[in-house]
């Protein structure tokens, strides 16, 4: 069936802001699909509130708005752009629940707008529990057998008819408590009968327990003609019970016959064809381990983190494919963009193995439970291709930048056979390392599968890799055993530690035997037919496919890895922009990158890609075949960074800012000589490595000082400490991994933050604007509220900001991008911190400016001026609307996590709010965040000693706007007596009710905590703040927030239509 | 122990040996299936060959033995890029090591089978050998791979005496229906498996009797009939055609099978007969091919055939397209079709082939691709449901014209010839030999 004709307008929503579990898998989705549906002509019309994205690019779409995702807005904009159809699927579950609630409210249809790809029915079919549960019975497709039982005479029926084990969940209470598995009746009726009593509806749901089966996913496609393929078949290593987003995964599945292959893959394409799915779907399985048992688990009728997990590993592009479906094309009608002889109703042959494992924020949330439960806690994951899955393993776990290379980075050769037993039973991200482990203490492959219910298939691959390890500690290192090591993707270090000798000596005996990575192409068809896309993984051992190409002058683009806090999409969106500037400029450009969710690994997006992790050896292996030109590291955070000195080693020119000036940035001493000649204050401050030199250094300073790590990003390990007793709390911290760079001590100066990036051609800079911070120093930036334009700061200190990033920019001699903090304190300001590099804020400035400062960036790393290039130098004109970006954290899925804001950087994402004035601007960003207020206008506030001022008068303002004001005993008394109205409520540990009370009642808009200064080791506030969270209560931890919201709320007040901007017209 | 590829065009690849010590000499290919190696092995299809299986783990679950789909393994080698030390399934009954050893197929691991795969699209299907001798001349080798024919294969592979396959007279007996398997415990422990789930629902051939021509018949073919409640007659090859009409079978199904169709000059002269009567013909792969030689077609050899579990074949009928499980190296010649005789009813989605036909005026339709699956795709089993509903007419006496379903088919052909050009630059085609 060929194209729609009547589609032509189409609204395509994004997914928001990036938040553990809707990550940037979704600008790689939603940017594919929109190039996609552009390429045949129609029009798309964009929303999004998430500016770091690519496809809020005005060449990604025609019309871009960044505006918060909720129906009304996206009312407006039907009423204002009129398309003809909107395309839900795309956006993750938040850009689906959207679509839904536009048809349901039957505003779609009032305004003639067709809901694309799969319809509201098959939607509800999929997503609505009872619906699908009903319809896999009709179907007869096994879901979990369940029931809502009253009694515990109930109970021991059903559970009769299903069998043991099951597993029980009470109805409504908090975190599950209550709850637990029942092996056999006595069992069931103790933990029944507990649950009865503690829910409050006195409901318990019992189900059929399939904890340690096999979870298998199969990614499905089908087309208005009723066509369907499966892409894709993956499983999970960690069984059932850790949600897929924290399961180590692997493509396709291994330890299925065909006949188990085949039974779900036929009951995939079953669910999909009854559901009539016109799209993508993601439909996963639970089988049994020992039988043909399986259970549905959840159909996703949309793209999601698998499908994109799958579109990398096999080569086939799900939601380009899926765009064109929902245009009307059948899969036998699209070409299959790899080989481009095949069409799309093809079913992917893969000729390697694939690995994915997640990248947990543990090291960021260090109180946090490391359990890995169904609440998915990865923020990002990175995969890797290989031909044997011990080299997937090996090249998955150095691609997580977590300082784990090998299955020993994590030593657990400390406890005994038995400890180790117990230890096999804590279901967590380092469960890999303690199998491992077990194995080396001579654990059988089959009491470890009795307790993980991991298949020994993959227990077996884990010591293949011990042993591996064991041979090379105690044999000879013959170039045989060498060239196996290196078929396990070994790397060259871990070979030297292992075997005794160094790594220069490793890597010679490797290139003096011929035992070299060879690269093989990806092609969706194992080979059957020529393939036209240089997408590459290496191996070692056959013949390499990859050929050095000549002609072009060649440039190598360095991605960021896995996506993690502090290091998020910003720094994708800044290598893609960066590749297409560099291919504008007549470059053949080479990525390097290992991040299945990214829009830079797609592979149309650089003429060469290779799926390669981002260290030094991997790196030099490329650069033996290729032989670039130059590489450019500017772009792509600090895993790019970090590869400099080693790229330069390699003899490969760093394009752009140099390494040496780099360091000039980073290091202590050279940096202060640097300030010192350009006349730039800063906070005084020193560097050490040791907690004695520490409390030193911040004796000799004063209290309160700054403590931090260099060369990180994301203000890793940094806080403000306000005793001896916390700088040796965390130089222990710090301290804890080896650092390779001195550890810095600074003065804790308070006042307002501000934020450049800038151009710089090596004599001239452009600065498109400067951002100011809503929150004071030391709230990390990442997670202050920035405003554009500055709002709060005179010409004067516009004007030194000027002067000293220009003249930091030329002693440091930067060509290309320059990101600087500075603090402003009356007249004064002081620098924080200088990155010669991208930054977060790179892709936001350049949308709201409209100045493309990537692109710019990349041609002046090529030798254009900043005036060649059409501007005048210096702080460009300010705009005449605001564009405030909002931070967004994840908190509610981390269990344990502490929420308050401090110099460590904590968000997971961010999302912008624009409009003409100041407060309309603040409010849309409240709202894209997910703070949509008022609710029930009852408010708790409780908050440190030194911030009662303030707390009086936003206090006064919330009274103002009819709130009622709860507030802890001596919060409460200072308000009363300043005459803002507040009720004292009792703290947690006195008698009811309690703050603790007010919050379960689910009647509060919002709670303002401000934690004492430094590590707020306080239960009540912690528990305060996490039951907020869990409850769904938004907390704000600093006065500046606080004044914030309520002057968004008091705009609100004033008028409740919000203007749309279109981003691509600034 | 080293053993060696050697490519009747010089190439030499150095691996391990596995399985059967011995030397072989055959023609080598390539199977992209991911999962099924076992029903790879065990496919007579694949008499006179070595097959590469191009996915690069292979014995994952080792061999169950209840999954094969002959009596033996057929390949003459195995040619794979790692086997799994330790096999992990709980049907599992052997490792594949055993499997080859056992039954004396040789074989070659840890080579670049991907290289392998790329040589034999490139330059096409050729001759090869494994070996563990390290010859230091070439020459002495390569015109004995030049020379090697896998002649009359089919009479190798087909059943020495014609049996009898039951017909399922309780759907219970073809174990449970696919989704409704339950792990029960107690049996588990007792140490009994439980039955491979079935997708057939209803018994809807009961009272049939089918006459299975055994060309190198997959296993799967005649249970898949027999499942669905007839009961089928497995012939050896050879087979007159007066022999089988004795027996009034309600259907004739002409298998698969391996080797060049035009080998089967006598097989050949017996489906003419069966042409000429009024009994419904349902074939597959091999028999497909037969088919269209006994009824004045041509068959040529594909440049390196297909051979896998992800093929689209497209019904001409309905537009549909279904995924296939394939593993052939000749293809019927649509060019040279006579329309009048028979009208394609498949085409192969990526290379525009021929995936099957439609005789006009006759009763008699048949594929190219593998309805029966095993391994692959189970997308198709349809058609044997579509064999059992022509029987069904004709025995209620009403006259069927398979190609009636394609009636409309005329302009469908045209679209299937552009499709062809499409890729004529692709073309999966060698010389007839």
């Amino acid at each position: 069936m060929p194209k729609n004709p009547n589609v032509k307008r189409v609204m395509v929503i994004g997914s928001g802001p990036i938040v553990i579990g809707q990550a940037a898998e979704f600008d790689y989705a939603g940017t594919q699909a929109c190039r996609s549906l552009k390429e045949e002509g129609v029009e798309v019309i964009l929303v999004n509130s998430n500016p770091a994205t690519i496809m809020t690019d005005r060449d990604i779409a025609d019309k871009v708005y960044i505006e918060p995702l909720t129906v009304k807005v996206l009312e407006q904009i039907i009423e204002k752009e009129q398309p003809d159809s909107i395309l839900p699927t795309l956006g993750g579950q938040a850009g689906l629940n959207l679509g839904m609630e536009l048809e349901e409210s039957g505003f779609l249809a009032e305004h003639h707008v067709t809901l694309l790809g799969t319809t509201a029915a098959t939607i509800r079919n999929a997503e609505g529990r009872q619906e699908f549960k009903d319809l896999m019975e009709r179907i007869g497709e096994p879901c979990a057998a369940s029931k809502v039982v009253e009694t515990v005479e109930d109970g021991i029926a059903f559970t009769d008819t299903i069998g043991y084990p099951v597993v029980l969940r009470p109805a409504y209470t908090l975190g599950g408590s209550g709850g637990g598995i029942a092996h056999n009746q006595t069992e069931l009726e103790e933990i029944l009968e507990n649950g009865l009593r503690l829910s409050r509806v006195g409901q318990v749901l019992v189900e059929r327990c399939i904890a340690g089966w096999k979870e298998i996913e199969y990614e499905v496609m089908r087309d208005s003609a009723g066509n369907c393929i499966t892409v894709c078949n993956m499983e999970n290593i960690d069984p059932v019970g850790v949600h897929t987003g924290d399961s180590i995964v692997v493509a396709p599945s291994q330890t299925l016959s065909d006949k188990e292959y085949q039974m779900l893959r036929t009951s995939a394409l079953k669910i999909i064809s009854e559901l009539q799915i016109t799209g993508g779907c993601n439909v996963q399985f639970a089988l049994h381990p020992t039988s043909f048992e399986y259970c549905v688990i959840e159909v996703n009728p949309r793209v999601s983190r698998s499908s994109a997990l799958a579109s990398k590993a096999t080569g086939y592009p799900i939601a380009k494919v899926a765009a064109k479906i929902a245009l009307g094309y059948t899969l036998d009608e699209i070409k299959n963009a790899i080989t481009k002889k095949t069409y799309a109703s093809f079913e992917p042959a893969l000729d390697y193995c694939v690995v994915k494992i997640p990248r947990l924020p543990f090291d960021k949330f260090i109180t946090a439970k490391r359990t890995l439960t169904t609440q998915m806690k990865a923020t990002g994951e990175v995969m890797s291709i290989c031909d044997n899955f011990e080299g997937a393993l090996m090249k998955a776990i150095r691609s997580l930048e977590q300082h784990v290379d090998c299955l020993r980075s994590y030593d657990f050769s400390a406890l005994s056979a038995d400890e180790l037993r117990e230890r096999l039973k804590v279901v967590d991200d380092q469960r890999i390392w303690v199998i491992a482990e077990a194995l080396r203490k001579g654990i059988s492959e089959e009491e470890i599968n009795e307790i993980t219910k991991i298949d020994i298939w993959f227990i077996d691959k884990i010591a293949i890799l011990t042993e591996m390890e064991h041979a090379l500690e105690t044999e000879e290192l013959t170039p045989e055993l060498l060239a196996e090591a290196k078929r396990m993707e070994f790397p060259d270090n871990v070979i030297a530690r292992l075997s005794g000798k160094k790594e220069s000596e490793i890597t010679a005996l490797r290139y003096e035997n011929g035992i070299r990575a060879v690269y093989k192409m990806v092609d969706t068809c194992a080979a059957e037919f020529e393939a036209h896309t240089p997408y590459y993984y290496s191996v070692y051992g056959g013949f390499c496919e990859a050929k050095r190409t000549s002609g072009k002058k060649k440039v190598l683009v360095l991605g960021s890895g896995p996506i993690r806090i502090g290091q998020g999409i910003e720094f994708d969106y800044c290598s893609v922009h960066a590749t297409w500037a560099f291919a504008k400029a007549g470059y053949e450009t080479i990525i390097i990158n290992n991040n299945p969710e990214t829009v830079s690994t797609d592979f149309d997006i650089a003429d060469k890609l290779y799926f390669e992790p981002l260290t030094i050896e991997d790196v030099r292996s490329i650069v033996d075949i290729e032989k670039p030109d130059g590489a450019v590291v500017q772009f792509g955070g600090q895993t790019a960074i970090k590869l400099t000195q080693g790229l330069m080693e390699m003899g490969v020119p760093i394009l752009g800012t140099q390494a040496k000036d780099v360091d000039a940035a980073e290091d202590r001493e050279l940096f202060d000589e640097i300030l010192e000649q350009t006349k730039i204050p800063r906070a005084a401050g020193g560097t050490v490595y040791t907690a004695e030199e520490a409390k030193e250094v911040a004796n000799r300073l004063g209290y309160p000082v700054l403590v931090r790590p260099s060369y990180v990003l994301g203000g890793q390990g940094m806080q403000i400490a306000i005793s001896d007793a916390e700088i040796e709390e965390f130089m222990a911290v710090i301290n804890r991994i080896a650092q390779d760079h001195p550890i810095l001590v600074d003065k804790y100066l308070m006042g307002k933050e501000v934020e450049v990036d800038a151009v710089c051609d090596g004599c001239e800079i452009l600065i498109p604007g400067i951002m100011e911070h809503i929150e004071r120093t030391g709230v990390h930036s990442g997670d202050s509220i920035s405003v554009y334009p500055a709002h709060t700061i005179g010409k004067l200190i516009k004007d030194k900001i000027t002067d000293y990033t220009e003249k930091l920019a030329k002693a440091l001699h930067v060509k290309g991008l320059i990101n600087i903090q500075f603090i402003a304190i009356g007249e004064d300001v002081y620098v924080i911190e200088v990155n010669p590099r991208s930054s977060r804020t790179v892709p936001y400035i350049s949308k709201v400016t409209g100045i493309p400062i990537v692109d710019l960036a990349t041609e002046v790393i090529l030798g254009k001026t900043i005036r060649e290039l059409g501007y005048e130098p210096g702080l460009q004109p300010e705009a005449k609307y605001y564009a405030i970006k909002m931070p967004v954290f994840s908190f509610e899925k981390i269990r344990g996590a502490e929420i308050s804001l401090g110099p460590e950087m904590k968000s997971t994402g961010e999302c912008l709010g624009i409009a003409k004035t100041f407060n309309e601007a603040l409010y849309k960003a409240f709202l894209g965040s997910g703070v949509n207020l008022p609710k029930y206008r009852n408010m708790i506030m409780t908050v440190k000693d030194a911030d009662k001022g303030e707390a009086i008068e936003i206090g006064r303002r919330f009274e103002k706007l009819g709130y009622t004001i709860y507030a802890t005993r001596s919060t409460a008394a200072a308000l009363n007596e300043a005459g803002v109205k507040a009720r004292k409520v009792n703290k947690i540990s006195q008698e009811s009710p309690t703050v603790m009370d007010l919050i379960l009642g689910h009647k509060i808009d919002v709670v303002i905590d401000t934690p004492t200064q430094g590590r707020d080791k306080h239960r009540d506030g912690f528990l305060i703040r996490r039951t907020s969270i869990e409850t769904g209560v938004n907390v704000i931890t600093a006065m500046d927030t606080a004044r914030a919201l309520v002057s968004s709320l008091e705009n609100k007040e004033q008028s409740e239509k919000l203007e749309l901007v279109d981003v691509a017209k600034l | 122990m080293k053993a060696f590829l050697i490519l009747e065009d010089g190439t030499v690849f150095a691996g391990t040996h596995i399985g059967a010590e011995k030397e072989v000499i055959s023609e080598i290919v390539f199977n992209t299936s991911m999962a099924g190696y076992l029903e790879v092995l065990t496919d007579p299809s694949y008499a006179g060959q070595a097959v590469c299986m191009t996915y690069p783990l292979i014995g994952n679950y080792g061999v169950c033995l209840e999954d094969m789909e002959s009596l033996k393994p057929w390949p003459d080698g195995f040619i794979v890029r790692e086997l799994s030390r330790r096999p992990s399934n709980f049907r599992c009954d052997i490792s594949i090591q055993q499997f080859l050893e056992e039954n004396g197929v040789p074989g070659i691991a840890g080579i670049d089978t991907r290289a392998l795969t790329q040589i034999l699209r490139e330059k096409g299907t050729m001759n090869g050998m494994i070996t563990t001798k390290e010859y230091e001349n070439l020459e002495e080798v390569l015109p004995k791979l030049k020379a090697y024919t896998t002649g009359k294969v089919v009479e190798k592979v087909t059943c020495k005496e014609k049996y009898v396959v039951n017909a399922t007279t309780d759907l219970s007996e073809n174990g449970p229906i696919s989704g409704s398997a339950k792990f029960d415990k107690a049996k588990w422990s007792a140490g009994e498996r439980e039955k491979k789930p079935s997708l057939v629902k209803e018994l809807n051939g009961a009272g049939l009797k089918v006459a299975l021509m055994d060309f190198g018949a997959k296993a799967n073919i005649a249970k898949s009939l027999a499942a669905r409640g007839c009961q089928v007659t497995v012939y050896p090859a050879l087979t007159t055609a007066e022999e089988v009409l004795r027996d009034a079978p309600d259907g004739i199904m002409l298998s698969n099978g391996p080797g060049d169709p035009k080998e089967c000059t006598s097989i050949i002269q017996e489906i003419k007969k069966l042409y000429h009567t009024e009994v419904p013909i349902f074939a597959i792969c091999l028999g497909h091919q037969l088919m269209s030689l006994a009824t004045g077609a041509d068959t040529y050899k594909l440049k390196y055939g297909h051979r896998g579990g992800n093929h689209p074949v497209k019904d001409l009928a309905t537009g549909r397209v279904y995924i296939s499980s394939q593993n052939h190296g000749y293809v019927v010649d649509v060019e040279k079709l006579d329309r009048t005789v028979a009208i394609p009813a498949f085409c192969n989605v990526n290379d525009g082939t021929n995936e099957g036909l439609a005789y006009v005026g006759k009763n008699v339709f048949t594929v190219q691709f593998h309805p029966e699956a095993c391994p692959g795709p189970q997308d198709s089993g349809y058609l044997f449901d579509r064999f059992i509903d022509m029987m069904k007419r004709a025995k209620a006496g009403e006259k069927v014209d398979a190609a009636a379903l394609y009636g409309n088919a005329q302009g469908e052909t045209e679209s299937e010839s552009t499709q062809g050009e499409k890729v004529d630059a692709d073309k999966n085609e060698g010389e007839v030999r």
